[in-house]
């Protein structure tokens, strides 16, 4: 009568061997589910740590072969991470608590947590709004930033002429602008925002995509102009799959960049009403001392960030994973 | 009588920063010839084959293309092919893809390319890799994508420039008498450059060595040794005695033209 029971412990039991170093006669096989597929940086980690137990006939197991198995998430360089995460709060909390730090000051993570639930409602239309700004200037700097690069590898000259101007756009702080972009499009909020963000995510896909266009293969070059390759045989066929690498590592800075400048954007416009971004939130949260609440937004804009960056990893994984060193698996 | 297919006449080339690459060289290819640019490294050797192939401007004289060839283009040259050291694939494409370039660069409709494709690929001996990726070859098949690239439009001038330089000795020895191989049966002209008097001497029905500073031709010697040369001719005295005598001149050419005291061989100073 107890069959099912051990037919849910023996896995467990398993696992808690595999896990206090009984590992050679205690492989660990998690029951037949497989973990998501991950993508980016976290599988590649993941991926590369070749387990004895691959090696191993594990007799009687009927884990499939394929597909990412548990253990790998139990190694010390993922769990260390959560476990500093993990005392780190618990060490906050304890600390709020027993010092008594008003919570205007410094709320404790649980605190944090609850505002997160209650405040949701207003939170997270406000992200949304960034999160429209955000990817509406992270589109408008993909798209101006390739084709602005192409123009530039067609001719030096032009080049030459217009990457200065490019370089001071960069270096012109966006705080400094970001007024006069709102005076300018005044009627238009959410355009001078976009506008800001632009600004700041424009300059990394422009430079890494000129850099990646006039970095093709000079042998590749010749080739093609041996074959009599005509300029646009010569953009689609050669230089745009050379600089797809460089392209992805621009498109990687400006996600987060986009996010910032928006950010950015909203603090200096201060913009509230029915289109009030995320920053905005934390802005009238500073003003009315709702520090928890400026803690939960901010939670929100780093989930933010963290989605925008492992979301551009895995596109770039996935375009390049065929044949760049970058995103190649190596068995050796 | 075989035709001359190539002519260079009193050709010089002046890079922008002055130096001499070419001096005056003449020379004739004749049609079917295979012939090696032996020479020191900044001989010109490499100038010439890229001169050939219209990558890069003569500074003075001119090259004459065959008559009776079946012309290509405005410059009135016949079909060419060229061989890099480097293999110089595309990584981002299949070798089936890699080798179909020229002939999507042609406008060639795909069928048509794909059956040609897969023929060239069948001359190289890599059938069954055609949805392999670059870096899942070996150097060796790599090189081997790279000349099935070169036969795929059926050139009738192959230009090769230290092909087989970056391979390690056993994969270089089997390349080569697999190009031989073909050579023999497409019967293509063949203007092959190489630091390696051996593989010269071996491939070749013609060795011109050249000397460098400035770059010029300094002798001419014709391999008269039968085809099909099969191992046992790189073991044989007629083998050895064409090494010598390539490896004399390669010598007194580097010999005469040593003002800068690096470049003098070995044998012509001694050691303190």
């Amino acid at each position: 009568m107890f069959d099912p029971l051990i037919h849910l412990l023996d896995p467990l039991r398993r696992w808690l061997g595999s896990l206090v170093g009984l590992g050679e006669g205690w492989p660990l096989h998690w029951p037949d589910w497989a973990l998501p597929k991950l993508t980016g940086a976290v599988e590649e980690k993941l991926r590369s740590q070749p387990t004895d137990e691959a090696d191993m006939p594990s007799a009687g197991s009927g884990r499939p072969a394929k597909g990412l198995d548990l253990s790998r998430w139990f190694n010390l360089e993922v769990i260390a991470p959560v476990i500093v995460g993990i005392l780190f709060l618990v060490g906050w909390e304890v600390a709020v608590r027993v010092t008594g730090v008003p919570h205007y000051l410094l709320p404790g993570p649980i605190l944090v947590a609850q505002t997160l639930v209650r405040d949701w409602g207003t939170l997270f239309p406000s992200l949304l709004i960034t999160v429209q700004i955000t990817v509406v200037a992270f589109l408008a700097a993909t798209v101006s930033g390739l084709l602005v690069s192409i123009v530039f590898t067609q001719s030096k000259w032009i080049e030459r002429s217009f990457f200065p101007y490019a370089v001071i756009l960069q270096t012109m702080p966006i705080v400094s602008i970001a007024p006069l972009i709102i005076i300018w499009l005044r009627n238009n909020t959410f355009a001078a925002m976009v506008v800001c963000a632009w600004i700041v995510a424009f300059f990394p896909i422009l430079s890494n995509t000129t850099l990646g266009l006039n970095s093709a293969d000079h042998n590749l070059l010749n080739l093609f102009q041996l074959y009599k390759a005509n300029r646009w045989q010569t953009l689609i066929y050669l230089r745009l799959p050379s600089a797809m690498p460089y392209f992805m590592g621009g498109l990687r800075i400006s996600g987060g960049l986009s996010l910032i400048g928006a950010v950015v954007a909203e603090f200096v416009a201060g913009t509230g009403g029915q289109r009030a971004g995320i920053a905005y939130q934390i802005l009238i949260s500073s003003f009315n001392l709702q520090v928890p609440r400026m803690f939960a937004a901010l939670i929100l804009v780093t989930g933010l960030g963290i989605l925008i960056f492992v979301s551009l990893s895995a596109l770039s994984d996935r375009v390049l994973g065929k044949w760049h060193e970058s995103a190649v698996r190596r068995e050796n | 009588m075989p035709a001359p297919v190539i002519t260079l006449n009193h050709v010089s080339k002046v890079y922008s920063n002055g130096t001499v690459a070419l001096q005056d060289m003449n020379m004739t290819i004749q049609e079917g010839q295979f012939v090696s640019l032996v020479g020191p490294s900044g001989c010109g050797k490499s100038t010439v084959l890229r001169l050939v192939a219209g990558l890069g401007h003569l500074t003075t004289g001119s090259i004459e293309w065959g008559k009776n060839l079946e012309k290509d283009a405005p410059r009135g040259e016949p079909k060419l092919a060229f061989v890099f050291q480097e293999p110089a694939l595309m990584p981002w494409a299949t070798v089936m893809d890699n080798v179909r370039l020229p002939l999507k660069l042609a406008g060639e409709p795909k069928p048509k390319a794909d059956r040609d494709v897969l023929e060239a690929l069948q001359l190289v001996g890599l059938r069954g890799f055609e949805r392999s990726f670059p870096r899942e070859l070996s150097g060796g098949m790599r090189m081997r994508v790279s000349i099935a690239r070169a036969l795929v439009t059926k050139p009738q001038v192959l230009l090769m420039d230290e092909p087989f330089g970056a391979l390690d000795e056993i994969t270089r020895s089997k390349l080569n008498s697999d190009l031989l191989e073909l050579w023999q049966e497409k019967r293509w002209t063949v203007l092959f450059v190489t630091h390696n008097i051996y593989e010269a001497v071996y491939l070749s029905n013609r060795v011109v060595v050249m000397a460098a500073r400035p770059g010029r031709v300094v002798a001419d010697i014709p391999i008269d040794a039968p085809y099909p040369r099969s191992e046992d001719f790189r073991t044989s005295s007629l083998y050895n005695n064409y090494c010598r005598e390539v490896s004399a001149r390669l010598q007194e050419a580097m010999h005469g033209s040593a003002q800068d005291p690096y470049l003098r061989p070995p044998s012509a100073g001694r050691l303190r």
